[in-house]
């Protein structure tokens, strides 16, 4: 084991998250800015593409489903606040349980498509989930549900003065949903999925059980997925299902990781650092060329990295010769 | 009795035009085994191309389906020789999300520059048109374009049966390697492929002008639709494609109007991953 790598690797993980955790102390600097804002949606972005990276990155199997598991997320943690009047967290444990046994349930018949077809069937799940909550009573249906007023802090998980609060739980979801993939992608697990992504007949014959090995990936995943689900309707103090569970969201959940770089661990969140910025500070200042030029760019921008660099930031730094690693942990 | 003629017939004409949609995504898919994301957004431009053209030059989509077949195929040879040629065989999912790209790149470029209202063409020569069997209506737009499209697809698959040019793309799906040392230039077929599918659903979308209006987000119901049928009757069969979107319209017909218009697309969604559960290669597929 190549522990110098590793230890290097780590001090750079543990660096990145003091210097995140101390930044609000920093005055002036998150406070209710936009510049806070922005810094939570990387954080968030981030955690969501590093869920997405386990099952499609490090398994290999690409799934256009998951803002299924992240709007399942969102409408725990938004039913508890208004339908039942709780606090947030109980739902949001349940949409999180629920995300993965829904997970199971979808991906135990899906798996056996392969490539493209897998990719469409996932597609269609989306849109029937869409539907469905679009006109499901219980759930809202089309209007979706809005947070009545409620007083700021941890309990609610709602903060109205200030971000700070925001800020501190993206970072407990970013650093819970790192942590898990950096101590997935150093134990069998990781090694298991990886032999399934490379060649699962291969991994067959060496004893992986690889359908008990993608499935247990799909529930990890579509579990942290929800959990950002319940970040993100927190925030934003309403969810409807086009917010939530639409094929645009299930995109975003593709493109960050894809830009950043598939099956690494940094990419997800080199992918969110940088489209993120530019999506809303893009959105913020070019209104005056008028609607959907946020969107154009970042149009543009995918077709230039799919033709330039379709392994993405980390495969534009290991051009540089920044990052190199060995073999193992990349993806393609 | 009529109402179920009736909700069946409105089936069958919708399965048709979607047919000729899927027939240029299941080509390229066939081919070159890649996704046009960007597939629904063709239509969309089309659609434009000929609303445009109706508009300004007074030009009835009943003609203007030319305009629009040819600009979506110049289109397709573009954006095969300028976003698809240059990232196929890098990495396996990389001309889907190029593809993607374009797709957002044209959806909101028509929104930037057409707003997102819808546009409906005015005093076409079918508007209004009907003919009348006993109880059951059938419009005039809606039963030229389906029969319109059921013609294409029938050239298409001539093409592909019975033309040199159609061995040459067969020779070339089967083994690009194979047919590239037979003296096929591929690279060429594959351009062609890229235009020949633009074609196909530029033409559809600029007959569809006739009766439906065209808004940015007009493409992407129809490209979601299209890749369900392409999957569905098995990718590269053009029967394949006709058969599985003429399930696809009557389910649709069917649910629309027996269960509730809101379900519609439940159902067609379902119906999918029901067949594709025992048929994961589709109906046609090999």
């Amino acid at each position: 084991m190549k522990t110098g790598k590793l230890e290097k690797k780590d001090l750079l993980w543990i660096g990145l998250i003091g210097i995140l955790a101390v930044l609000p102390l920093v005055p002036g600097l998150i406070g209710n800015t936009f510049r806070a804002h922005v810094l939570i949606l990387i954080l968030l972005y981030a955690s969501m593409a590093q869920s997405w990276n386990i099952v499609s990155g490090y398994a290999g199997q690409v799934s256009f489903g998951h803002s299924v598991f992240f709007g399942i997320g969102a409408y725990g943690a938004g039913m508890a606040v208004v339908t039942y009047g709780l606090t947030p967290w109980p739902g949001l444990l349940a949409g999180a349980v629920l995300a993965a046994l829904v997970s199971l349930l979808i991906s135990y018949p899906c798996f056996k498509l392969k490539g493209h077809y897998f990719a469409i069937a996932t597609f269609a799940i989306v849109e029937i989930f869409n539907r469905l909550f679009m006109v499901w009573d219980w759930v809202g249906g089309a209007l979706g549900l809005d947070y009545p007023i409620l007083p700021d802090g941890w309990k609610n998980f709602v903060w109205s003065e200030t971000k700070v609060g925001f800020y501190y739980g993206a970072l407990v979801l970013f650093i819970l949903i790192f942590g898990i993939v950096r101590w997935i992608e150093t134990h069998r697990l990781g090694y298991y999925l990886r032999a399934v992504r490379e060649g699962q007949e291969t991994a067959e014959s060496l004893g992986v059980n690889s359908s008990a090995v993608k499935l247990s990936a799909m529930a990890f995943s579509a579990f942290l997925a929800a959990l950002c689900g319940g970040f993100f309707v927190q925030y934003n103090y309403r969810v409807d299902p086009p917010m939530v569970m639409s094929l645009d969201m299930s995109m975003k959940f593709v493109l960050i990781t894809i830009l950043g770089g598939v099956g690494s661990f940094w990419g997800p969140l080199l992918g969110a650092a940088i489209l993120i910025p530019l999506q809303e500070y893009s959105r913020a200042y070019l209104t005056a060329l008028g609607s959907g030029v946020d969107l154009i760019i970042f149009g543009i921008i995918i077709m230039l990295m799919m033709i330039k660099q379709p392994k993405g930031i980390v495969g534009i730094l290991q051009d540089l010769g920044i990052g190199q690693r060995k073999k193992e942990g990349e993806g393609n | 009795m009529s109402t179920f003629a009736q909700v069946l017939l409105d089936g069958l004409l919708a399965g048709m035009l979607y047919a000729l949609v899927a027939a240029g995504l299941s080509l390229i898919w066939g081919v070159m085994d890649v996704i046009n994301f960007a597939h629904g957004e063709f239509l969309m431009v089309a659609m434009y191309m000929s609303y445009w053209l109706g508009f300004l030059a007074h030009v009835d989509p009943i003609v203007s389906w030319i305009a629009s077949g040819a600009f979506v195929f110049i289109l397709g040879v573009l954006t095969y020789r300028f976003l698809v040629s240059r990232c196929i065989g890098k990495a396996a999912m990389a001309p889907l999300l190029a593809t993607f790209g374009l797709s957002m790149f044209l959806k909101n470029l028509c929104l930037n520059r057409f707003s997102p209202n819808f546009r409906i063409l005015q005093s076409t020569l079918l508007e209004g048109k009907k003919i009348l069997l006993g109880n059951i209506v059938i419009g005039m737009p809606q039963l030229v374009t389906g029969i319109f499209s059921l013609l294409l697809l029938f050239a298409l698959y001539f093409l592909m049966k019975k033309t040199r040019l159609g061995w040459a793309i067969q020779a070339t799906a089967m083994d690009r390697e194979a047919a590239e040392l037979m003296g096929i230039n591929t690279d060429r077929i594959y351009l062609l492929v890229f235009g020949l599918g633009g074609a196909c659903v530029g033409i559809a979308g600029g007959l569809l002008t006739s009766y439906l209006a065209v808004h940015p987000e007009v493409g992407s119901l129809f490209g979601l639709i299209a890749f369900l049928i392409v999957a569905l009757g098995g990718f590269g069969s053009i029967p394949g494609a006709l058969a599985a979107a003429v399930i696809i319209g009557l389910v649709e017909a069917l649910a629309g109007f027996y269960i509730a218009p809101v379900f519609k697309y439940v159902a067609v969604f379902a119906i999918y991953l029901a067949v594709i559960m025992v048929r994961p290669k589709g109906l046609f597929g090999w």
